[in-house]
């Protein structure tokens, strides 16, 4: 391995290697990102990375309309998480405004980001195991992630691109029904994880796969700039939600999940899968605080009818979404619509750490390592 | 002409055919063509020992040629991948030459060892005759690990010298790469 | 050499290979998918239909051969022409052939060539399913199905041997490598009252055998040639008729492996305390190939339900498995039965 590994240069078939291109369509890459493997066989050499596929401007097009109107266009740039996208972009403004959100809509909030957050979650640990092969536990998966999908789409009349955040508050109120519906499926859930456990998580072969495999490093994941899981699995303890409190979760009770290397090394792909199911229960012991402690009263604060604000005015707020710190930036020109809109979000940066770690990896590690970042390819590029 | 001779001789071209197909185009060209045109000549060599009443050399020459040795020549013509420009430069080398001179010695022998065996002789049905466990496992066992043991033993130890001497290759390949 | 023996022979590889082999194989397509989705919590196959006639979805198979049929065969530029059209050929002949030593039921009659050489016979036609594989693999002109194809040729052969050298126990128990007879020799008791099946005295052996052979049919958690996540595979640019002959292929296999665990580990058509040397005829016969038939089930649906359970291995790990565990358990297990057969 002392053939020096110079992505985007090293794309030519040296003495014994052949070129592999994974991607754009390719099942593992979960959308369409693409990457170039100079292969030794069955190790890579080198890995070029090459995004830019799923480029639609979001960002640009958020300058030609009011600022109420791009809310739905912030569903599209995650679409596993687009309530932490509405959520961020509908703080950055409240805060460019100083607009007072009403507590039951913040409550409200963290029923559904923290919701959203276990349906995000469940796909990646899902593709985890997929991607290794195993095909049952993805389903497994899946089947909960509609319940969730199912509570969503009676809550706010949609199922993936929710649209659920306004600028000053949340469309649309808890019906007591679906209050229930929610601590019902707390409960399944619950037995859902340790069955999920009990089929792949401590399944030997599945430990084999991950456990060591992959490993980032404290201070390559710092340098990388990971955010989120990604982060907190390689042993950095850093939260959005405790370090840089918003909304009422400071007034909650959870904790902030680090990698502990259970299995194998701190920061390995077992770790970032198993972060991952430790959140998840944390987030039910969220929601299931928020539901209790919600206080009743109105759900959208007192937000003009027509948003202008002062010229040169310009906003940000940091959510913990479920790729982690999702910073949004928002800045006014003094018309209804925005001068700029800046979204910062984690996949960019976990792809670009994979160049790093491919070298040396096998095939299979690869895929193993992809998943278990978490790569939402519409959030690479927005 | 009896069925017996008439599929004898069907199964002999076919060997010979196949193993005529190695060598010359249009399947000599494609160095994986030869490779499958020598397992079409093991197969019908396989038959040719069944209808000796071989039925466990048969079935080894299937296993072990066909099934074991020809896969890792494909394995290895696939890995190479040679191009056809690379294949153009046949020459006679001193090996060739030397592999040509064996192989007629054998052939010679084989054939004086057929003419020295068959002249005079009239063809015996040996399972007409009661050994009905004559080329068969048992018999065959048998007599390689009593009568033919030291042969028997001296492959084995060839054998492993071999597979030292290819662990010993593949070492030194990463040793001298990491 | 008559003509009556020549036409039941006929009669019986067109019902052994083509009846019982095929339909098996092309019954547990459905099977497979039916299970899966049970597995999965999901619904499965039930939409294709036959004048209003789902069957619980049992029309798909056929379903499936149709579209199978119909599709486009496609060639990649650059493929090996000659190569692409055997492959599939090479892959579905030798599962199929195998068939010939199996003992179905009791005596001659049921079995379509009688071989003393009955299981080297099988490993020697099983060893040449190698081919489609790798074959298919190069001919693509496809990096991924390359890398696909030599995974194939290489864990085969990996796994060839230590599933050879497990079956030794057996044959040194009773003494032969004949299907029939091995069958019969499972019909003895031991201690007057314990069927002497083989899983009952090689249980390591059984394991082993079923690992191994598992890994040679490139089946989960053992599918890395096909490692539909990672390379998809050594058939991935195959289409129409040509994939389906490697995808039942696999599934003919499965029903090999089963039979072949059922004849050398699960006493083969023995019925336990009934009429162990198979010379009752009549309804105890029907019921001996009835209870063959049962077994091969059984054995097909523990391949299936462990594919939709396990997830794959690394191509280092197999490796590792096969020559560093499995390889030197099973000599253990060959010292271990020859010294309890001396010292008995």
């Amino acid at each position: 391995m002392d053939a020096i590994c110079e992505p985007n240069v090293h794309l030519v078939e040296e003495d014994g290697e052949m070129i592999l291109n994974m991607g754009p369509h390719h099942p593992s890459t979960h959308g369409v990102l693409r990457m170039i493997l100079s292969m030794d066989s069955e190790v890579i050499r080198c890995l070029s990375a090459d995004l830019g596929y799923l480029h639609r401007g979001i960002e640009k097009i958020g300058e030609s309309i009011p600022w109420q109107g791009f809310m739905p266009y912030t569903d599209r740039v995650d679409y596993l998480g687009a309530m932490f996208v509405n959520h961020g972009y509908a703080m950055a403004v409240e805060r460019l405004l100083g607009v007072e959100v009403p507590p039951r809509a913040e409550y409200l909030r963290v029923v559904a980001d923290e919701l959203n957050r276990i349906a995000s979650h469940i796909i990646c640990i899902g593709s985890v195991t997929m991607d290794l092969g195993a095909y049952t536990p993805f389903l497994h998966g899946i089947r909960e992630r509609e319940k969730i999908n199912d509570i969503i789409e009676e809550w706010c009349g949609a199922r993936l691109t929710y649209n659920y955040m306004r600028i000053g508050g949340v469309s649309f109120d808890l019906t007591p029904g679906l209050k229930i519906k929610i601590l019902e499926f707390l409960d399944g859930f619950e037995v859902f994880v340790q069955e999920f456990n009990n089929l792949i998580s401590f399944n030997e072969i599945f430990i084999k796969r991950c456990a060591g495999v992959g490993t980032i490093t404290p201070e390559d994941a710092v340098g990388y700039g990971l955010i989120g899981p990604n982060l907190r699995a390689s042993g950095v303890d850093f939260d959005v939600r405790r370090d840089h409190p918003y909304g009422v979760y400071p007034e909650l009770d959870f904790d902030v999940c680090v990698g502990r290397g259970i299995k194998g090394e701190v920061g390995d792909v077992y770790d970032r899968f198993w972060l991952r199911i430790e959140e998840m229960l944390q987030s039910v012991r969220l929601i299931r605080q928020a539901i209790e402690r919600m206080p009743m009263g109105p759900i959208m604060g007192k937000v003009p009818k027509k948003i202008k604000p002062e010229k040169g005015a310009s906003a940000h707020s940091r959510v913990e979404g479920a790729r982690g710190d999702l910073f949004t930036y928002v800045m006014s020109n003094g018309t209804v619509n925005p001068h700029r809109i800046h979204i910062r979000t984690g996949s960019f940066n976990a792809f670009s750490i994979v160049e790093k770690l491919a070298p040396g990896m096998m095939i299979a590690d690869l895929v193993a390592l992809f998943a278990s970042l978490d790569i939402i390819a519409p959030e690479t590029d927005r | 002409m009896t069925a017996e001779l008439l599929i004898f001789y069907f199964m002999a071209i076919m060997a010979v055919g196949g193993a005529v197909c190695v060598v010359l185009p249009p399947f000599g060209r494609n160095p994986l063509h030869a490779a499958l045109a020598l397992l079409v000549s093991f197969f019908f060599v396989a038959g040719i020992f069944v209808m000796l009443s071989a039925h466990l050399v048969a079935v080894l020459q299937i296993l072990v040629y066909a099934g074991a040795v020809m896969v890792l020549f494909v394995f290895v013509v696939m890995l190479l991948n040679l191009k056809k420009d690379e294949l153009k430069g046949a020459r006679w080398t001193p090996w060739k030459v030397f592999g040509v001179g064996a192989g007629l010695v054998m052939f010679t022998k084989l054939a004086l060892a057929v003419v020295v065996v068959t002249e005079g002789e009239t063809p015996v049905n040996l399972a007409a005759e009661g050994f009905t466990g004559y080329g068969g496992i048992h018999d065959v066992g048998a007599a390689l690990v009593t009568t033919y043991l030291l042969p028997f033993e001296l492959t084995s130890i060839l054998l492993l010298v071999a597979i030292i001497g290819a662990v010993l290759v593949a070492r030194r390949q990463t040793g001298g790469a990491s | 050499m008559d003509l009556t023996f020549l036409l039941m022979t006929l009669l019986k590889i067109v019902l052994i290979c083509f009846v019982f082999a095929m339909i098996l194989g092309a019954i547990l397509t459905w099977g497979e998918r039916k299970l899966s989705a049970v597995v999965q919590d999901r619904i499965g196959p039930n939409r294709a239909s036959i004048l209003g006639v789902t069957a619980l979805g049992l029309m798909h198979p056929i379903a499936d051969m149709l579209k199978a049929f119909t599709k486009e065969d496609f060639v990649p530029a650059g493929a090996n022409r000659f190569l692409f059209a055997m492959a599939p050929m090479l892959a579905m002949v030798p599962p199929l052939v195998v068939f010939a030593v199996v003992p179905f039921g009791p005596g001659p009659d049921f079995v379509i060539a009688p071989l003393d050489t009955g299981v080297l016979f099988i490993f020697a036609i099983g060893g040449m399913g190698i081919y489609g594989a790798t074959l298919g693999g190069w001919s693509s002109n496809n990096s991924f199905a390359l890398l696909g194809s030599l995974r194939a040729a290489a864990q085969m052969i990996s796994y060839e041997v230590s599933m050879g050298l497990n079956l030794v126990g057996i044959f040194m128990i009773f003494g032969t490598v004949s299907l029939s007879n091995i069958v019969l020799g499972q019909g003895q008791l031991l201690w007057g009252w314990l069927p002497m099946w083989g899983i009952v005295v090689q249980p390591v052996a059984f394991i082993l055998f079923m690992t191994a052979s598992m890994a040679e049919n490139k089946r989960a958690p053992f599918d890395l040639p096909e490692g539909e996540s990672e390379i998809l595979g050594y058939n991935l640019e195959y289409s129409s008729m040509r994939f389906a002959l490697f995808f039942l292929s696999e599934f003919v296999e499965i029903v090999v492996i089963a039979a072949m665990a059922a004849t050398l580990f699960f006493g083969g058509w023995q019925i336990p305390w009934v009429d162990p040397q198979g010379t009752a005829g009549g309804w105890i016969t029907v019921g001996q190939v009835a209870a063959f038939v049962g077994k091969v089930v059984f054995l097909c649906w523990v391949q299936l339900i462990i594919r939709w359970t396990l997830p794959r291995f690394r191509y280092d790990q197999v490796m590792a498995l096969g020559w560093k565990y499995l390889l030197p358990l099973s000599l253990l297990n060959i010292v271990a039965t020859a010294v309890v057969l001396a010292m008995l």
